[in-house]
């Protein structure tokens, strides 16, 4: 009986019973969720999914143009929700880019879901990597499962976690199938249990390399504690003026000095 | 301290320093490298049908859809079949609903007022005014918009809407405007103030004003149904009654196709005089099909859009039924302040081929479109003296079927040029409250929201007067 207990409460599915939909409901909440990934994939769906509010959803890429906020409980934590405009790329300058990328690097969130349609992998990928060139808590939500096998494409999410290093759920956010997954996945990922470790892009340019290697060893002098150095000497190397301007006031290490005092405090918990 | 700033001076410079020995094409070899590993990792996890098994019928649809002959053509069947349905299958509803809350609801509201004694003054306001206002708004505002709205919406889903940018796109481009100008129109098409805030794709300012300024030109969903009436009862009535409602529905269809033409025109002159400049690239996805979830979409387009329009309808014709049963009722020298407004300005309204009547519902209607179309009516019967029509005096009225709203206006002196000159008009005025006030958050400019306010109507003001100087020439003479 008490073994059937335990069986029951580490299954997702007995888990998906424990989300509560707290709508705009975010007050006290315990972590904050990010939502990325390119237009279209399903992200305002997912949202909905997991607040229980109803943003408009629509086969429209470009729809979410602002940010948009929800609440949900699960597992006795609260957690801030942030549906985030679609994107490409994190290596342009247009305004919606910039809301994701600096929320994604600034925000701070516990866990950065990415949405991505599985019909389309190689492209969306691309993404993908660079956003695990930022944050290393990542989950990916590869959505848009029926139509893949509407088009007879087969993807084997084992191996894509392993090569990417963080968790892959395979959902169907239009029928809420993957939920349960996707919030285990969440809670894992916050509470510990699983450790990312994201795939990091390795260029073949030696030069490049070498650049890279240089430029983040000053930064770790400065700031020891930063998790994502090659990207912010990338970023140094482009030129990118809020990342000189983040190094120059010390804004990047409070950042994660705060993440890191976050963290210490779950720890001694 | 001191000692801190120059640490970080010292990683600035170093990146500095080695950003000319990495040369200036490594943005293009990172990019590059992301590129690599996407597709190595993709390579690793991903098993691709064998080719030509499956997509093909997408990209079949996809080349009639937006192909350079037949794009245009499907474009106004899609949309012309769409209101065939809604003018259809309307008509019936709207007269159930009617005799539902006017016939029946209204007589006993007022026998209620009068056993309990109300004052003459508050039971005209409270019954007469703000609910026949609302009565009349309902059922014909509801019946046509729980048809379109889901039957929009369906297109919506299945990934119609941005087909229709793609082939508007290069439109927009050669005017000097951006791309996605069209993706922020067709949104227009359901409410301009959602299309304006919609405009936070296009990154150049200027190609973003551009697109705010002439969003007003998609007719929006408290547009549609007036449309939808004035072409059912005199354009569709010109024509013998089975061709009726083909007709009908091809002239809202030209109308939405010349506010498409406006935008376009409008852009261009912006972008050629005030506005000058390049039009920027840009990369427009085609997003796959995908079946649309009917039930749900039913759901989300009661939800969020019927119930959403109603209501708004609702709030906003409340009010405006009290201020016509006011200026209904009160009288100056005897003459009601509508009637005098009314005649004061029909010598005006005579050379735009309107009349005064549709002046004042105008005013009155600045806060929402949606209730023009009552406003007109139950002015018409009031400046008319109507008793055997409606309630009498400042009274919104219902009328159990089109022909009877036919009835009213053609006893107003309505003609088919004031009819068409209406449609007209409401495509080119103003916009409402809330899309004004959108334009005036996202712009942040009390300029260019006076440009986007009082350019519509100005354009509105010369077209009625051409249009009705030429009818006045070739079909009257």
């Amino acid at each position: 009986m008490n073994l059937n207990q335990q069986n029951c409460e580490v299954c997702p599915v007995h888990n998906a019973g424990n989300l509560k939909r707290l709508g705009i409901d975010m007050k006290n909440f315990d972590f904050v969720v990010a939502l990325a990934g390119n237009p279209n994939t399903g992200k305002s769906t997912v949202f909905n999914n997991l607040t229980g509010l109803k943003q408009h959803t629509g086969n429209w890429p470009g729809k979410t143009v602002t940010r948009a906020e929800g609440g949900f409980e699960y597992g006795n934590s609260k957690y801030k929700l942030v549906d985030l405009p679609g994107t490409y790329s994190l290596l342009s300058t247009s305004t919606d880019e910039e809301v994701a990328r600096d929320f994604i690097l600034f925000g701070q969130p516990d866990v950065t879901i990415i949405v991505a349609d599985a019909t389309r992998l190689e492209r969306n990928l691309n993404l993908v990597l660079q956003i695990l060139e930022i944050t290393d808590r990542a989950i990916l939500c590869l959505n848009l499962m029926d139509e893949a096998e509407r088009h007879k494409i087969k993807i084997d999410d084992r191996m894509l976690s392993k090569d990417l290093g963080i968790p892959v759920i395979p959902t169907i956010a239009r029928y809420n199938k993957g939920m349960s997954e996707l919030l285990y996945s969440i809670d894992e990922i916050v509470t510990g249990k699983y450790v990312c470790k994201p795939h990091r892009i390795k260029s073949k340019s030696r030069e490049l390399n070498f650049a890279v290697e240089k430029i983040g060893k000053k930064i770790l002098e400065e700031f020891p504690a930063l998790p994502n150095v090659n990207w912010v000497a990338l970023r140094l190397l482009e030129g990118d003026q809020s990342i000189i301007d983040s190094i120059r006031n010390g804004d990047l290490g409070k950042i994660y000095s705060v993440g890191q005092k976050k963290l210490e405090l779950e720890s001694a918990v | 301290m001191n000692n801190q700033d120059t640490n970080r001076e010292a990683i600035l410079s170093t990146a500095n320093n080695l950003r000319w020995e990495v040369g200036e094409n490594f943005h293009d070899t990172l990019m590059e490298s992301i590129y690599e590993n996407a597709s190595a990792i993709t390579k690793r996890a991903v098993t691709l049908p064998t080719k030509k098994e499956t997509v093909s019928w997408e990209k079949k649809i996809d080349r009639i859809l937006t192909s350079r002959y037949f794009g245009f053509p499907i474009m106004f069947l899609i949309l012309g079949v769409v209101f065939w349905l809604t003018i259809e299958g309307a008509n019936v509803p709207s007269g159930m609903l009617a005799s539902l809350l006017v016939d029946t609801v209204h007589p006993a509201l007022k026998s209620v007022a009068a056993a309990i004694g109300l004052p003459f003054w508050l039971d005209g306001v409270l019954i007469d005014g703000a609910y026949l206002a609302m009565a009349w708004v309902i059922s014909v505002m509801l019946p046509p918009m729980a048809i379109f709205f889901p039957l929009f919406t369906l297109l919506e889903d299945f990934g119609y809407l941005p087909r229709v940018s793609f082939n508007m796109d290069s439109l927009y481009r050669r005017v000097g405007a951006h791309g996605k100008q069209a993706l922020t129109m067709a949104m227009g098409f359901g409410c301009n103030a959602a299309g304006i805030i919609a405009t936070r794709v296009i990154d150049s300012p200027r190609e973003r004003l551009i697109a705010i300024i002439t969003n007003n030109f998609s007719l929006c969903n408290g547009r549609w149904p007036t449309q939808i009436l004035i072409a059912t009862i005199f354009i569709g009535a010109a024509v013998p009654a089975y061709l009726a409602g083909i007709v009908s529905a091809a002239a809202v269809v030209f109308i939405a196709v010349l506010g498409i033409v406006f935008s376009l025109i409008v852009s261009w002159g912006l972008s050629k005089s005030v506005l000058k400049g390049e039009a920027s690239a840009f990369s427009l996805e085609l997003p796959p099909y995908r079946p649309p979830r009917i039930l749900q979409t039913l759901y989300t387009s009661l939800i969020d859009r019927t119930i959403f329009v109603l209501w708004r309808a609702i709030v906003f014709a409340i009010p405006a039924g009290v201020v016509i049963w006011l200026v209904g009722n009160i009288t100056i020298d005897g003459e009601t302040i509508a009637n005098l407004f009314i005649n004061w300005v029909n010598p005006f309204a005579f050379i735009l081929g309107l009349n005064g009547v549709i002046i004042l519902a105008y005013i009155i209607a600045i806060p929402a479109n949606e209730i023009v179309i009552p406003t007109v009516l139950m002015l018409t019967v009031m400046s008319l003296g109507l008793t055997d029509v409606g309630a009498g005096s400042g009274v919104m009225f219902e009328l159990d079927s089109v022909t009877a709203t036919q009835d009213i206006l053609i006893a107003g002196g309505w003609t088919l040029l004031t009819a068409i000159n209406l449609m007209l008009f409401s495509l080119l005025h103003n916009p409402c409250s809330t899309t004004i006030f959108t334009i005036y958050k996202e712009t942040k400019s009390v300029k260019w929201t006076l440009i986007a306010t009082f350019l519509p109507i100005v354009m509105g003001l010369i077209v009625t007067f051409f249009v009705t100087q030429i009818w006045r020439l070739i079909v009257q003479n």
